[in-house]
C-alpha cells in the first residue's frame, strides 16, 4: 500500500513538475476566490456604514 | 441587449446562477481532478508529465475565452454604452491575467522536462506572453484616471487593439514552425488524443469555466457597489456643501 | 439611435484597419518570425557558416551514435536530422531532453559548419500534438495504422 502511495506522488521522477503545476493552479484559483470575496464583503460592509450615515442624517434633519 | 443593463435585474439573474455555477465548478473540479490525476493513463511519450496537460490547456484555452468576452464587453461598452459592460470588463481582466498566468507556469514546467527548456521565443509562447501584458496594461488602464469612465473608456480601447492577439495565438502553431506542437482538440479532422485523456482534459476545462462564471458575478457584483458607494459619495458631498 | 449606429460603424473600420495592418505586418515578417529551418531549407538556402541559428525536424531512424565516455564527462553524440527530403548531421556534447529519441521532432541551435556538419550548442524536444496511453500506442503498431510521422506536418 504505501508502496503504492510512494509511486503515485513520485509521477515517474517527475514527481518536481507535475506537484509543482497542481499546487500553484489551486493556490491561485483559490487565492482570486479568496481576494474576490474579501473585496465584495468590503464594498457591502462600506455600503451599510454610508447607508447608515445617511439615514442618521436624514432623520436629524426631520427631527430639527 | 438592454435587458440586462439594470444592474437590479442583473443582481437577481446572478443571484439564482450563482449557487449553481459554484456547485458545478465543484462537482466538475472534482471529478476532474480524480481523473487527472488517479483515473487516466500516462502517455505513451510523455509518461506521467502529461498530468500536466489537464491544468495546462483549460488554463490556455481560459486565457482565450476571457479575453474573447473581455473584447466583447469592451465593443458593448464603447458603442451601447451600457452601463454594465464596463463593470464587467474591469472585473474580468484580474480573472483572465490569472489564468494567463498559470497556463505560462504550467506550460514552464511542463516543457522542461519534456523539451528541455523553461522558455523559448517561439510564435505561440511569445504571444501567450504579449497576451498577459495585454491583460496587465488593461487592469493598469482602468484604475489610471480619477475619472473611471475615462479609464474605462481607455482600457477598452486597448483590450480591442488587443483582440488581433487571440487568431494569433490559435494559429500560431499553423502559421509558423514552432516549438509547441500543432493543436490537439480544436483542429480540423477531430481531436488526436485518446478518449481516456480527454475526460479529465474536458471536465477541468468546464470546472474552469463555471469558476470563472462564478468569481465574475462575485467581482461584477463588488464593482456595482463600488460604483454606488461614489455615487452616494458624490452625492452627500453635494448636500453637505 | 443613429449615433450608436455610427460608434458602431466606426468599430467595424478600425477593427477592420486593424486586422489588416496585423496581417500585412506578419506576412512582411514572415521570414523573421521562422523559429527554425528544416534541413530542406538549408540545402536550398545555403546560411552563413558562423550564423547562429536553429535547425528542426525529426531525428533519422537509427542514425544516433552515443560517443564513448572517452571525450571527458560530456558523451558527444552525433545523429541526423531529416524532413524526409534532405538531411543534415548534427554534433551535440550536452544533456539531451527525455523527449528525445530516434523518429521524433527536434530542434537545435547551432552553427553550421564549413563540412557541412551543424554543431549544436543546445538541442530541444518537438512532440507531435497525439496523446495516447503505450496500449494504444502498441495496438495501433500491431494493427498496421501506425504512421510514424502522422504528427510531423509538411
Amino acid at each position: 500500500m504505501s508502496a503504492r502511495i510512494a509511486e503515485f506522488v513520485a509521477m515517474g521522477g517527475y514527481a518536481a513538475y507535475v506537484w509543482p503545476s497542481y499546487a500553484l493552479t489551486a493556490a491561485v484559483l483559490i487565492g482570486l476566490l479568496w481576494s474576490s470575496l474579501r473585496a465584495l464583503r468590503a464594498r457591502e460592509a462600506d455600503l451599510a456604514r454610508e447607508d447608515g450615515r445617511g439615514e442618521s442624517r436624514r432623520r436629524d434633519r426631520s427631527a430639527s | 441587449m438592454h435587458r440586462f443593463a439594470n444592474p437590479a435585474r442583473f443582481l437577481r439573474m446572478a443571484a439564482a446562477v450563482l449557487p449553481w455555477s459554484a456547485a458545478l465548478t465543484v462537482g466538475c473540479l472534482g471529478a476532474g481532478l480524480w481523473f487527472a490525476l488517479f483515473d487516466s493513463p500516462a502517455d505513451y511519450q510523455q509518461g506521467e508529465t502529461v498530468r500536466i496537460m489537464y491544468v495546462h490547456v483549460p488554463a490556455a484555452w481560459m486565457a482565450l475565452f476571457v479575453y474573447t468576452n473581455l473584447a466583447i464587453a469592451s465593443a458593448v461598452a464603447l458603442v451601447w454604452k451600457h452601463p454594465l459592460a464596463d463593470l464587467a470588463a474591469r472585473a474580468m481582466a484580474p480573472i483572465g491575467a490569472a489564468f494567463t498566468a498559470l497556463s505560462l507556469i504550467t506550460g514552464s514546467l511542463w516543457g522542461q522536462p519534456m523539451w528541455g527548456t523553461w522558455w523559448v521565443w517561439d510564435a505561440r509562447l511569445t504571444s501567450v506572453l504579449i497576451l498577459f501584458f495585454l491583460y496587465l496594461g488593461h487592469i493598469a488602464l482602468a484604475n489610471a484616471f480619477d475619472d473611471p469612465t475615462r479609464g474605462n473608456r481607455a482600457a477598452a480601447i486597448l483590450a480591442l487593439v488587443g483582440a488581433v492577439n487571440v487568431p494569433i495565438i490559435k494559429f500560431s502553431v499553423d502559421w509558423w514552425n514552432t516549438l509547441h506542437q500543432p493543436a490537439s482538440i480544436v483542429r480540423i479532422g477531430g481531436p488526436t488524443i485518446d478518449s481516456s485523456m480527454l475526460t479529465p482534459l474536458l471536465l477541468m476545462a468546464f470546472g474552469f469555466t463555471f469558476y470563472f462564471v462564478s468569481v465574475l458575478i462575485l467581482r461584477i457584483r463588488a464593482e456595482i457597489l463600488a460604483r454606488k458607494l461614489r455615487t452616494l459619495r458624490f452625492a452627500q458631498g453635494e448636500a453637505t456643501a | 439611435m443613429t449615433r450608436k449606429r455610427r460608434r458602431l460603424y466606426f468599430l467595424g473600420l478600425f477593427m477592420l484597419g486593424l486586422g489588416t495592418a496585423t496581417a500585412l505586418a506578419l506576412v512582411a515578417f514572415q521570414d523573421n518570425l521562422v523559429f527554425f529551418y528544416s534541413p530542406s531549407d538549408i540545402v536550398t538556402k545555403q546560411p552563413a557558416p558562423e550564423r547562429s541559428l536553429r535547425i528542426g525536424g525529426l531525428v533519422e531512424e537509427g542514425s544516433v551514435e552515443r560517443g564513448g565516455a572517452a571525450a571527458g564527462k560530456r558523451v558527444e553524440v552525433r545523429f541526423r536530422v531529416t524532413d524526409l527530403q534532405h538531411t543534415v548531421p548534427v554534433v551535440f556534447s550536452g544533456i539531451l531532453p527525455d523527449l528525445f529519441r530516434e523518429g521524433q521532432g527536434v530542434v537545435a541551435l547551432g552553427k553550421l559548419g564549413p563540412d557541412g556538419v551543424f554543431r549544436a550548442s543546445e538541442v530541444l524536444a518537438k512532440h507531435d500534438e497525439n496523446y495516447m496511453p503505450p496500449e494504444v500506442a502498441e495496438a495501433l503498431k500491431r494493427s498496421g495504422r501506425w504512421n510514424e510521422t502522422g504528427g510531423q506536418r509538411k
